[in-house]
């Protein structure tokens, strides 16, 4: 029987939800490093085994954890994260300019081949890097030459939120920041450059077609089409069929066009996934509602997926990071939201359960399918 | 024996429970204090100081002998009673919040 692990880091711990692939009954674990903010958990592909934590406090600052026995036990592993040479300047909100300061990690994304080998994506914008599983970091500096000099903040800092390694292509991989743009390297890390073209942020930016400057929220990619990007930007759902190379806007028939995660359906890559969110002023669903809405074609066209969510009076969000997908058929949906719950679909996102209703507000949400 | 509190979320990431007694060559002064906490406790590094710049955490504060020692200068010797472990050395996480 195949089984599923969620790993749900929130305001105020890690919680990791278990099921067998039925995914009707749910087991919550107590909560891991209560009492901190854990910004993002992921497992390794290479080893299911073994995942990684990001925790994190406005107080005492950063800390990595590992497991080897699937979040079982944990231990720290290395959390010095030094910007390499003289960190420098970015654009501050007002136009001045700003000193580098590390603050977090926003995501961890392992690779697929080697358990030792995982990205980390910071706040203030950064890319690092371990090949020791965890106890040493080093920046890629190459990125934040990619104009770093005029990134800057958006309302949640200014963070490298997206890590998406190309599965056909080892050398290629996109990250996202906020409020920077899409990047991309074709050399493994060592140079980069923007991919925003077509893109447009007039209420954000004052040349609203700039390279760099855009506030992507979120960036998702099928493994089997790995040039095929969509994107929930600030405002925009957009595609990109050349690998970042040119977006174009797929927002169609959405209610807002405004939201922060966006997903792939695992078995269907012209299947997406995203949760309308009413304003940039406004972080909750239109109309008190709280619907994904799910595109078959790649864009344009969207449904209201409706069943088991609140149809009123709902007031949460969902952030950039807490959407993922299952592996099974019919492909699980899962979402965690800023008032707790986290709501689950096994077939693809017709009908929703929550899973677990009362945690503190979800950062991110991850799925591991054991089959 | 130096006796130093640790605050909740330190205690749980070092593993440990109630005071940690550190032995502290004379003059027991602040970076002396951190020095040996942080070479028992390598996990507790980079939670309450700096590792580049070695400043105190914005949010961390330290309190001895109804006195607060958060901007005691770093080198200067702590007052004997905490060097003599009459007195906890606190570590604090300041209120911040509701």
């Amino acid at each position: 029987m195949s089984r599923i692990r969620v790993l749900a880091g929130t305001r105020k711990g890690a919680f990791i939800l278990t099921s067998d692939g039925k995914r009707e009954r749910w087991n919550v674990s107590n909560p891991h490093f209560a009492g901190w903010e854990i910004y993002h958990l992921k497992g390794s592909p290479a080893d299911p085994d073994r995942l990684f934590a990001s925790q994190t406090s406005g107080w005492f600052g950063q800390k990595i954890q590992r497991s080897d026995d699937g979040g079982e036990t944990w231990e720290p592993v290395g959390s010095d994260f030094k910007y390499d040479g003289t960190p420098g300047t970015h654009q501050w909100y007002d136009g001045t300019q700003h000193p580098w300061e590390f603050k977090r990690v926003w995501h961890l994304e392992p690779s697929p081949a080697d358990p030792d080998t995982i990205f980390a994506g910071a706040e203030d914008a950064a890319l690092f890097k371990t090949t020791d599983g965890g106890h040493s970091w080093q920046e890629l500096p190459g990125l934040r030459g990619a104009k770093g000099h005029i990134w800057q903040p958006g309302a949640g800092g200014m963070c490298l939120h997206t890590i998406l390694l190309d599965p056909s292509r080892p050398e290629r991989i996109f990250v996202a920041i906020s409020a920077a743009g899409v990047f991309r390297t074709d050399d493994t890390g060592l140079t980069w450059r923007p991919v925003n073209r077509g893109l447009k942020s007039p209420f954000e930016i004052p040349d609203p077609d700039a390279e760099v400057g855009h506030c992507v929220h979120r960036i998702a990619l099928h493994p089997s089409r790995p040039d095929v990007l969509f994107m929930q930007k600030h405002w925009d759902v957009m595609r990109s069929d050349d690998a970042g190379e040119s977006w174009r806007e797929i927002s169609g028939d959405l209610p807002s066009d405004f939201g922060f995660p966006i997903d792939v359906h695992a078995n269907e890559p012209e299947t997406i996934y995203v949760v309308p969110i009413k304003s940039d002023s406004e972080h909750f669903p239109p109309d008190g509602k709280l619907r994904v809405y799910r595109s078959r074609s790649g864009g344009h066209e969207w449904e209201a997926l409706t069943n088991g969510l609140p149809q009123r009076d709902c007031y949460v969000n969902v952030l950039r990071d807490a959407m993922a997908v299952d592996s099974l058929d019919p492909c699980g949906v899962y979402f965690g939201t800023t008032g707790g719950q986290v709501y689950a679909s096994s077939d693809s996102g017709d009908t929703w359960n929550p899973i677990v209703r009362d945690l503190p507000a979800v950062l991110s949400v991850e799925v591991q399918t054991f089959p | 024996m130096i006796r130093v509190l640790l605050p909740y979320h330190l205690r749980t990431l070092a593993r440990v429970e109630g005071e940690v007694l550190l032995e502290v060559k004379s003059p027991a002064t602040l970076n002396a204090v951190l020095d040996a906490l942080e070479t028992c406790y390598p996990v507790l590094r980079g939670t309450i100081r700096d590792q580049t710049t070695w400043r105190r955490r914005p949010f961390v504060r330290f309190f001895a002998c109804k006195e607060d020692l958060s901007h005691h200068p770093p080198n200067a010797a702590l007052p004997d009673t905490i060097a003599l472990g009459e007195e906890p050395f606190l570590i604090i996480g300041a209120m911040a919040g509701g």
